[in-house]
């Protein structure tokens, strides 16, 4: 069940914004802050739920429309001139029955982020002031919801809807690389109309072919990151770890380090910590990867996978070094500025995660106008200032680099270009090494 | 002897003397030649029934046929009665079977020895306390179990007070040396048999609450009568008596624990994983339906044996 993990960082993200302290938060006097706030989670979550119901009875009274050729059959004449992997999903995404849209009429937009993933209000942490801004520029009512915690899960969650050919709760949400390369694949998400979205000039000219979308024709960056080496020097006692080989071996630090449950971070780190390259690698490689990983476990060097739950026992130095993604850490230094982030000399992962939009969804223009909105540099600024991440809009630094210098200036956030040539991405996977690699990951960490 | 006599006979006594007896017996024979009559029990199980039926049943046997299909996402899933995944799963995952039945059979027993007196304390010794300590017991229903769960990790954190004290006084080390801890508690099998402990007390206090409330102090009174002394007369008396609320205070905390897979992902390290984890990972990381499905039935199984064992052996039958 997905349930705990999700609430759980749901709650911690919460608290965070609150202004809470995550070790004040436990301590007896947090707990009827921290009730009241699961209270808040729940009224929210019927919320979005009620959202969706409404979604569903509104698509489903304008019935099935026979305009559904129309996304279907320029999805499939993108795939053709992209010439990519997109033309098996194209085929797949005409079988699927598709909506009329209704963004003219219905201004409305659900849209399922990441926590802690957009800017938030200075007293009111449920507040977005770009989302905010955006209604009153275009008139539409954006529903944002939280409630993507881990790639895998999300999926479990959407698939039997979509899988079923039902929509589901969200027009727009945010998956990483290999998920949307994933749900492309599948015909599970809708192309997008490049000309609603003129902004697309500022797209980082790296990320505009991404193997997983050759020409962005389904998806767009929402933001990107790093996965390297977070560090509590107090917890460490003076040393510092420098390397993945260091972090999996070095005796002084047995059950203080968590590696993630996202198997391309940490397998990816380890690939290249062995002199091999995450991109392109062998079976061989990743069965001798996953030995040096099961070999760290055996010695009880490791404490726990986790996903951005890290972030508690970090701070507290329960965990004396991890792997981390870089915008958290950079948040976390707010709470214990003494955290330190490594950057490992044999290379690090560098991923993003992607706007898309799902099939059946009666507000696709509705996302792509957002979409255009969030690719304005002064609107990307406002959120890379909150986030902390990487930007995939140009000209974000130099808004920035006026307003906040001291944000402009950190190569976490704006990696130069020496930084980013030891970043790797991970290599595409078929459904057959999908499940094997996910099944021998999962036996890694005890399940 | 004889005050066990005594005990036994009076609660048999009050059993045919209670009002179930008679009644039940009584029902079919006075309303046998009406219909609707005889009709009537079974519309008074329909809602329970239809509730066993769309809730229990049809979901078992979606798990069943779960268990037995092969296939994947893309090309969609069919029953191919592929029997070897229950093999798979028994081969692969046994430690974590037993792992779930050996902390699951720890936090009841500490639940249990914990519970007990408790619960005796409050029935028997209270007066007008009874009613706040027995709404002190349920209190911490009104916080969510993962936020209490949580509190666990502040308390027991490698910088807490609870593993410095646990240090100062050497404690630490002679855990250690049993292979319980290793210099911290967090992340530690004592942690999460701690926390299912913790979390399952509520469902062993109150069921032990009901049956040593019921106990009528008067057979006490006669056991001392009869020369039994304290002792005597609470493992001849009170204790044969609560025994039904023991055997659901045991169930209602055992069942649950086993399958329970918070308290180990949040205070629990890699390697000490439980059967509710690889549920988990299999059914929403690696989507591995099936074998999430065979892993589901298996551990109903084994609890169901256990359970079925246990009672029997406690002989509830004669005592409830």
């Amino acid at each position: 069940m997905p349930v705990p993990d999700r609430d759980q960082q749901e709650i911690l993200a919460q608290l965070r914004r609150a202004g809470l302290s995550r070790r004040t938060l436990l301590r007896g006097a947090g707990m009827g802050g921290a009730a009241a706030l699961l209270a808040a989670c729940g009224v929210k979550g019927t919320g979005s739920g009620a959202s969706s119901s409404s979604t569903g009875a509104s698509s489903s009274s304008t019935g099935v429309s026979s305009s559904a050729a129309a996304p279907a059959g320029s999805s499939a004449s993108g795939a053709a001139t992209s010439g990519s992997s997109a033309g098996t999903s194209s085929s797949a995404s005409a079988s699927v029955p598709s909506v009329a849209d209704r963004s003219d009429t219905d201004k409305t937009l659900n849209w399922s982020n990441w926590p802690e993933y957009i800017d938030v209000g200075e007293n009111n942490a449920s507040d977005h002031p770009t989302l905010d801004a955006f209604t009153k520029e275009t008139g539409i009512k954006v529903t944002y919801t939280e409630d993507v915690n881990d790639n895998n899960q999300y999926f479990a969650k959407i698939q039997p809807q979509l899988s079923a050919g039902r929509p589901i709760n969200a027009d727009l949400f945010v998956v990483t690389d290999w998920m949307a390369g994933k749900l492309i694949q599948l015909g599970w998400v809708q192309p997008l109309d490049h000309a609603l979205i003129p902004n697309l000039k500022n797209l980082q000219p790296a990320l505009m072919d991404v193997p997983f979308d050759k020409g962005r024709k389904y998806s767009l960056t929402w933001q990107s990151g790093l996965t390297g080496i977070a560090q509590n020097p107090a917890a460490l006692g003076g040393k510092k770890v420098e390397s993945m080989d260091q972090l999996l071996t070095d005796s002084s630090l047995r059950g203080k380090v968590t590696l993630l449950t996202e198997m391309r971070d940490t397998v990816g780190l380890t690939l290249l910590d062995l002199g091999y390259n995450p991109e392109d690698f062998t079976d061989e490689q990743f069965t001798e990867a996953m030995a040096k990983l099961q070999a760290a476990v055996d010695a009880k060097q490791i404490r726990q996978f986790t996903g951005n739950d890290y972030a508690q026992g970090l701070v507290a130095g329960d965990i004396a070094a991890c792997l981390a993604w870089t915008g958290d850490v950079v948040t976390l230094k707010a709470d214990n500025p003494d955290l330190q982030y490594v950057l490992p000399e044999a290379g690090y992962t560098l991923w993003s995660d992607n706007l898309v939009v799902p099939i059946l969804t009666p507000h696709k223009k509705n996302a792509e106008t957002l979409i255009n909105y969030y690719y304005q540099p002064a609107v990307a600024a406002q959120v890379a200032e909150a986030v902390n991440y990487i930007t995939p809009v140009v000209g974000t630094k130099e808004v920035l680099a006026k307003q906040d210098p001291e944000t402009a200036k950190n190569v976490l956030i704006f990696p130069d270009a020496a930084t980013l040539s030891k970043a790797k991405g991970f290599m595409e996977l078929d459904p057959d090494q999908e499940k094997r690699y996910n099944a021998a990951f999962a036996k890694l960490s005890g399940a | 002897m004889s005050v066990a006599a005594a005990g036994v006979g009076i609660s048999s006594v009050e059993r045919t003397g209670g009002p179930d007896g008679p009644v039940r017996g009584a029902g079919p024979d006075s309303a046998g030649p009406v219909g609707s009559r005889r009709l009537t029990p079974y519309f008074l199980l329909l809602p329970a029934l239809l509730a066993l039926v769309v809730f229990y049943v049809l979901p078992t046997l979606t798990l069943a046929s779960t268990s037995l299909q092969t296939g994947d996402l893309q090309q969609g899933y069919s029953i191919t009665w592929h029997w070897a995944t229950y093999g798979d799963v028994l081969t692969q995952y046994w430690p974590q079977f037993l792992r779930s039945f050996a902390y699951a059979a720890a936090a009841t027993l500490f639940a249990l020895l914990i519970a007990y007196p408790l619960a005796y304390t409050i029935a028997r010794r209270a007066g007008r306390w009874r009613n706040v300590l027995l709404a002190l017991v349920v209190a911490p229903f009104f916080t969510s179990f993962l936020i209490r769960t949580l509190a666990w990790r502040q308390i027991l954190a490698d910088q807490g007070w609870v593993v410095s004290i646990m240090k100062s006084t050497g404690l630490m080390s002679v855990t250690d040396w049993l292979g319980l801890t290793s210099g911290r508690l967090l992340a530690t099998p004592v942690a999460v048999v701690l926390g299912l402990t913790y979390n399952f007390l509520p469902f062993m206090t109150l069921p032990l609450y009901t049956s040593l409330e019921k106990i009528d102090p008067a057979l006490l009174q006669a056991s001392g009568d009869l020369y039994a002394n304290a002792w005597q007369g609470f493992w001849r008396v009170t204790w044969p008596l609560s025994l039904p609320g023991v055997v659901g205070g045991t169930l209602l905390t055992f069942i649950p624990a086993a399958g329970d897979f918070v308290n180990q992902q949040f205070l629990g390290s890699v390697s000490e994983t439980m059967t509710g984890n690889v549920i988990d990972s299999l059914a929403l990381t690696q989507r591995d339906y099936p074998s999430a499905a065979a892993m589901s039935l298996v551990l109903m199984v084994a609890i169901v044996v256990l359970v079925t064992v246990y009672v029997r052996r406690s002989g509830t039958d004669e005592l409830v």
